[in-house]
């Protein structure tokens, strides 16, 4: 029995197949095959860093929006605070301009009355001494109807100037 | 009549330990390397059939052996086979022609003046009638039948696989490609990339194919109907090519490093002047170590096989003694077949995967680096 020696015919087929089928395996499957296998891999790690750094992004963005929203909300409050001040402010404002105009107004009234009052006490002088004078006229004139009278009434007025300058 | 028994008696005690050997080996040799482990294997096998009336030795070498028609069953003494083709290239020139012209098993017939040798070194191979020499016989056997079916085979999933990848290569592996590719990436990640190191990718497609070759064929070899049971990785001429391409690969492709290691080896001055000790040690290591791969694969194969057969030998020696120890042994031979399937199966991944591994790893050694001092 040939069980240690190696049959001719057999290494020789052996042979040409194993080495065809190397070489046919050799350039059309095991690169395409290990390759492939590399680069899947290679793109499976991408993709699971890629989707680790968008969930990261995510987060900080979300956090982000909900800074934002929590600062909105401060803002908001803060207007809605100055709002209100400026409402006090614009009516406290406004009642003490109120107060300051309605002063003024009171106090060119009461400027004008007193200068009405004054013009009228002025009038009521005038004709009073207009009336005094009319009077003491009329007096006069019934006094002084004659010469005699005439007179002793200028005697009696030359004695008082001497009496006076003397 | 208690002659035969007791010769009966010893031929089976030989058997067993035979098989225990066998076994012992078999379990073994998975380390173990030496090629003397197999020819006591082979002398054991064939003193202790020399003796036998059952052809176990016959039946042996008839399954793990190599033929010109892939025999079947034999039915009322007419064999069942598939006819092969012969190619002859005799003194009479290039001869062609189907093998069922040659007869079958025990009525060999004459056919162009070639016919099979019943006996004599060349038994079982075709001899020149006129010279009673081997032709030269390139023949279309049922091992060189099963290698084409095997490199079919392999050609059709590989590529077909390598289609899928570049038709939809970020899509998840399916099928075939599911199945191999773990398989494809634990050998280049874990064998032969860190074996080899950076040159890994030139010796990939050898060791790739190498690997798929060997445990398809082992597969094969198990399976025990047609296209199974040719038992290829389990003959030499197989393993002695893939174990010289190895070589080849180990050595043409060598760094200087490599050869200075062996020629000049960093060992004290008299190991290698004036006797050059160290040289003829790993120059035979040079050679030893692709011998020790070829021998591993052919001898774990030829062994599973032969384990197998012996045991089924088993039920018909006993079943010639008597019908009852023949029914009762059979029992025993079953479980003990399906256990060794198994472990068969096992013995199959492990030899391609050992093959692999040793043939980077004697790549690798080929790739050393000049270290520094």
């Amino acid at each position: 029995m040939s069980l240690l020696t190696p049959d001719f015919g057999l290494l020789v087929w052996m042979l040409l197949c194993f080495i065809i089928l190397a070489c046919i395996l050799g350039k059309f499957a095991w690169p395409a095959i290990v390759g492939m296998i590399e680069k899947r891999g290679n793109y499976i790690e991408e993709s699971l860093k890629k989707a680790d750094e968008a969930n990261a992004a995510l987060a900080n963005l979300k956090e982000e929006n909900a800074k934002l929203l929590a600062e909105a909300k401060n803002e908001r409050l803060e207007m809605l605070k100055e709002a209100s001040r400026l409402k006090d402010q614009m009516i406290s404002d406004a009642k003490t301009q109120a107060i300051a105009e309605a002063n003024k107004i009171m106090e060119s009234a009461k400027e004008s009355i007193q200068l009405e009052k004054d013009n009228a006490i002025k009038d009521i002088r005038t004709q009073v001494a207009e009336l005094s004078v009319t009077i003491a006229e009329k007096i006069l004139r019934g006094e002084l109807k004659d010469a005699e009278s005439q007179t002793a009434m200028i005697n009696k007025y030359l004695d008082e100037v001497n009496i006076s300058k003397s | 009549m208690s002659q035969s028994r007791n010769k009966m008696t010893s031929c089976l005690a030989k058997v067993f330990f035979a098989a225990l050997f066998l076994f012992s080996s078999f379990s073994m040799s998975a380390q173990s390397s030496e090629a003397t482990e197999v020819a006591n294997e082979v002398a054991a096998a064939e003193k202790h059939q020399e003796k036998e009336g059952v052809d176990l030795k016959e039946m042996i070498f008839g399954h793990t052996g190599d033929a010109y028609s892939w025999h079947i069953t034999t039915v009322n003494g007419h064999p069942i086979s598939i006819p092969l083709l012969c190619i002859l290239y005799g003194q009479n020139g290039l001869d062609v022609f189907c093998s069922s012209n040659l007869g079958h098993e025990g009525h060999y017939t004459e056919y162009k003046g070639y016919k099979i040798a019943e006996e004599g070194n060349d038994a079982g191979k075709i001899i020149e009638l006129s010279t009673g020499k081997r032709p030269w016989d390139f023949s279309i056997t049922k091992n060189v039948a099963s290698l084409l079916i095997s490199c079919a085979l392999l050609l059709w999933i590989f590529l077909s696989i390598a289609k899928r990848y570049k038709e939809n290569p970020m899509s998840r592996p399916v099928g075939k490609q599911a199945l191999l590719e773990p398989l494809i990436v634990s050998l280049v990640d874990d064998i032969i990339k860190p074996s080899i190191g950076k040159n890994y990718k030139r010796y990939t497609a050898y060791l790739l194919t190498a690997f798929f070759f060997i445990f398809l064929n082992n597969i094969l070899g198990i399976i025990p109907i047609f296209p199974g049971g040719a038992n290829l990785t389990g003959n030499i001429a197989v393993t002695v090519v893939l174990a010289s391409l190895t070589f080849i690969l180990t050595n043409f492709t060598a760094t200087k490093a490599y050869y200075k290691e062996i020629f000049w080896p960093e060992v004290p001055i008299f190991l290698k002047l004036p006797i050059p000790l160290m040289q003829f040690i790993e120059i035979m290591g040079v050679f030893i170590k692709p011998i020790a791969l070829c021998v591993r694969l052919f001898a774990n194969m030829f062994a599973g096989h032969t384990m197998v057969l012996i045991l089924i030998g088993l039920i018909f020696i006993f079943g010639q003694m008597h019908v009852a120890a023949g029914a009762g042994i059979s029992v025993l031979s079953v479980l003990l077949i399906v256990f060794m399937s198994l472990l068969e199966c096992l013995v199959c991944f492990i030899q391609a995967y050992v093959f692999t591994m040793l043939s980077a790893i004697f790549i690798g050694m080929g790739q050393v680096e000049e270290h520094e001092h």
